[in-house]
This record gives structure tokens, C-alpha cells and sequence, in this order.
């Protein structure tokens, strides 16, 4: 591929990026928002976080079938209870990466040994 | 004139620029291994190292360039890579027009810069500190160009050296799973968030078993949303 071919697939790749993010904001910064819009954006953050993370937890990508006691929900249970108790953001984020590395080290030792 | 109401608490550039650092710290740390990962890949399928940084210049959007390089890899055509990328980018008009709510009035020239950098982990950091107060958007806009920026330098650096750098180091692999189940948990704040978040996670997984493709985010928190909001009105009235 050529520079021009790169220019044209990220140009247009970056141009349907950016539309979805900014036309809403552009036209919605600007008008009054209706009640019952605001009630229903306020429920969307919960709704997204709760999208992405979910199938992370609980299903196996490479199969795309159920998977249930995968290491990322393990890990996620002590990070949830962290992040109820101390509500800090970096001490969660610390704290998970901390406990997936001993996680996947401690399975990566039994697996050692049963092998 | 409008004035914004955040803009009395816009302070000195330096610290704008301390405060939004603070917030954008764990979005950096998640990036910065996706992003090598998305590098070395995008070295593997062929893309030289200035067409990395073309592409995360002008696509801030992980999901969207790994799917791009798989394609490029796999010798897909332009319009085909482009559509794909449309296609999962719609979600981020749920999370601009959820950022609409606190940006009322701002000039289009600053939301036409702002919006460049809305991704899933800006928006979930922003979001959360709009609504606990204290925030504005020159705070918010410097999240989102140190992420933009730590990204860009993260996909260059994975195309140049990232085949020497070992797999899932200290479990920074988890860094962004982290950062999503700690503003979930800023998220919950009554009955009706906890039923629509786990509505949520419900509708996500069974979306995303029967459904090929990315639609399952923006299908299960819509679905979600409304259920929820539905709820609470009932809820309201039968008071």
C-alpha cells in the first residue's frame, strides 16, 4: 500500500470515527435537553460500563461461548469489594493488576505441578 | 453572554493541566500495553511504522484499529475496514450525547476539538467526575489528549521495539478491566443504577453469545437504560 492508500483508509476510518462523537454533542450542547432524556443519558454510563465489562467476565472471546470461574471474574470479585471500600480509582486499578499477576502466577504454578 | 457555570473554577493552566493528569493516569497505564500489543500486530500484518502513527493520529479508537489491522492482515478492502469502523464507533453517540448534559453551551469550536478524544475510558472518567462536581471541560479535554497522546506514543513504540517486550508483565494486562469495575462502582448511586447496571451485564452476555459482531454494547445499554428509566417513572408514579 502506498502512502496515499494509508491516507485514504485512516482518513475515512478517522472521518466515520469522529462524526458519532461529535455531531451529538454539537447538536445536543446546544438545544434544551427534555427531562426525559437527561433521566435516560444518566442511566447510560452505568448501562456501558456494565456492557463492556460483562462479556469480559464471563464469556471466552475465541469461542464466544459461557465461561464461567475465568481468571478476569476471580480477580474481579476482590477488586469490586476494593473499589466499594476505598472508592479510589488508582488504588482499584493497582490493586487488580496487582492480584491478576499473582493470580495468573499461582495458576501458572499449579498447572506446573499437575502437568 | 452565556457563561458556563464551570468555567469559575477553570484556575491556573498549571493546575488544569495537574488536575487532569491525576485523572488521566489510569487510562495511560491501560493504554500503554494494548497500545504496544496493537503496534507489534500492526508490524506483523505489514504497516510500516509512520502508517501506525497516521493511524492512531487521525482513528483514536483501540477496538477499531485492532479490527482494521486483522483486516488489513487478512486482505480486506478499504470501504469494507471503513464500514466495520463505523459500525463499531456507534456507541460513542450514547456516550456524547451523556456528555452533552454537562457541556450545555460550550462553543462548537471547543465540543469540535473535545470530541476527538471520546473514547469508552475518557468518557467513563470524565463522566464521573462531572457529575461528583468539581470538573470542567479544560480539565476533561486535558484527559483526553494525554490518553490520545500516551496512545499514539504506545502503537508507534509497539511497531518499533515491541516484539522484545515480555507478555502480561506485573498484570497491567488488567489495568482497564480495573479502571471499569471502579467507576462502575462511582456509577451506582441507588436501586435503579444497580438493577439497570446488572440488566446491563444480563442482556450483554446473552447478546453477546447469540449475536456475531460488536452490537451487544451499544443493543444491551440501551436496552438497559430504558427498562430502568421505564422503572423509575413507574416507580414515580405509583407514589
Amino acid at each position: 500500500m502506498t502512502f496515499y492508500d494509508y491516507l485514504l483508509l485512516f482518513g475515512g476510518m478517522g472521518l466515520v470515527t469522529y462524526l458519532p462523537r461529535a455531531l451529538p454533542l454539537l447538536y445536543l450542547a446546544h438545544r434544551k435537553i427534555p427531562q426525559w432524556l437527561i433521566d435516560w443519558l444518566s442511566l447510560i454510563p452505568v448501562a456501558i460500563l456494565s456492557a463492556l465489562l460483562a462479556p469480559s467476565l464471563f464469556t471466552d472471546a475465541a469461542t464466544r461461548s459461557l465461561a464461567f470461574g475465568k481468571l478476569e471474574f476471580l480477580v474481579a470479585i476482590p477488586t469490586l469489594l476494593f473499589a466499594l471500600k476505598t472508592r479510589s480509582l488508582g488504588g482499584t486499578v493497582l490493586v487488580g493488576m496487582l492480584l491478576y499477576w499473582l493470580f495468573e502466577a499461582v495458576a501458572g504454578g499449579w498447572g506446573l505441578g499437575a502437568g | 453572554m452565556h457563561k458556563n457555570p464551570h468555567d469559575s473554577q477553570a484556575g491556573k493552566p498549571a493546575e488544569v493541566l495537574r488536575d487532569g493528569s491525576n485523572a488521566a493516569w489510569p487510562i495511560c497505564l491501560g493504554y500503554f500495553p494494548i497500545g504496544l500489543a496493537l503496534g507489534v500486530l500492526a508490524q506483523k500484518a505489514g504497516l510500516p511504522c509512520w502508517a501506525v502513527a497516521m493511524m492512531s493520529v487521525l482513528v483514536f479508537a483501540g477496538s477499531a484499529q485492532f479490527i482494521c489491522v486483522a483486516m488489513l492482515a487478512a486482505g480486506a478492502s478499504t470501504p469494507a475496514i471503513i464500514l466495520t469502523t463505523f459500525v463499531i464507533n456507534l456507541r460513542h453517540v450514547l456516550m456524547s450525547s451523556a456528555l452533552a448534559v454537562y457541556l450545555q453551551g460550550v462553543s462548537r469550536r471547543f465540543l469540535a476539538l473535545y470530541s476527538y478524544g471520546v473514547t469508552d475510558e475518557s468518557f467513563a472518567v470524565n463522566l464521573t467526575r462531572f457529575r461528583e462536581g468539581n470538573w470542567d471541560r479544560y480539565r476533561a479535554l486535558v484527559v483526553n489528549h494525554l490518553a490520545n497522546s500516551v496512545w499514539i506514543m504506545a502503537t508507534v513504540c509497539g511497531a518499533l521495539v515491541g516484539q522484545f517486550v515480555p507478555q502480561g508483565a506485573l498484570g497491567i494486562d488488567y489495568a482497564l478491566t480495573g479502571m471499569f469495575i471502579c467507576l462502575l462502582v462511582f456509577q451506582l448511586q441507588g436501586r435503579i443504577y444497580i438493577l439497570t447496571g446488572l440488566l446491563a451485564a444480563l442482556i450483554s452476555v446473552a447478546w453477546y453469545l447469540l449475536v456475531p459482531g460488536d452490537s451487544y454494547i451499544v443493543g444491551a445499554s440501551m436496552c438497559a437504560a430504558t427498562i430502568g428509566y421505564l422503572l423509575k417513572r413507574r416507580h414515580r408514579r405509583s407514589k
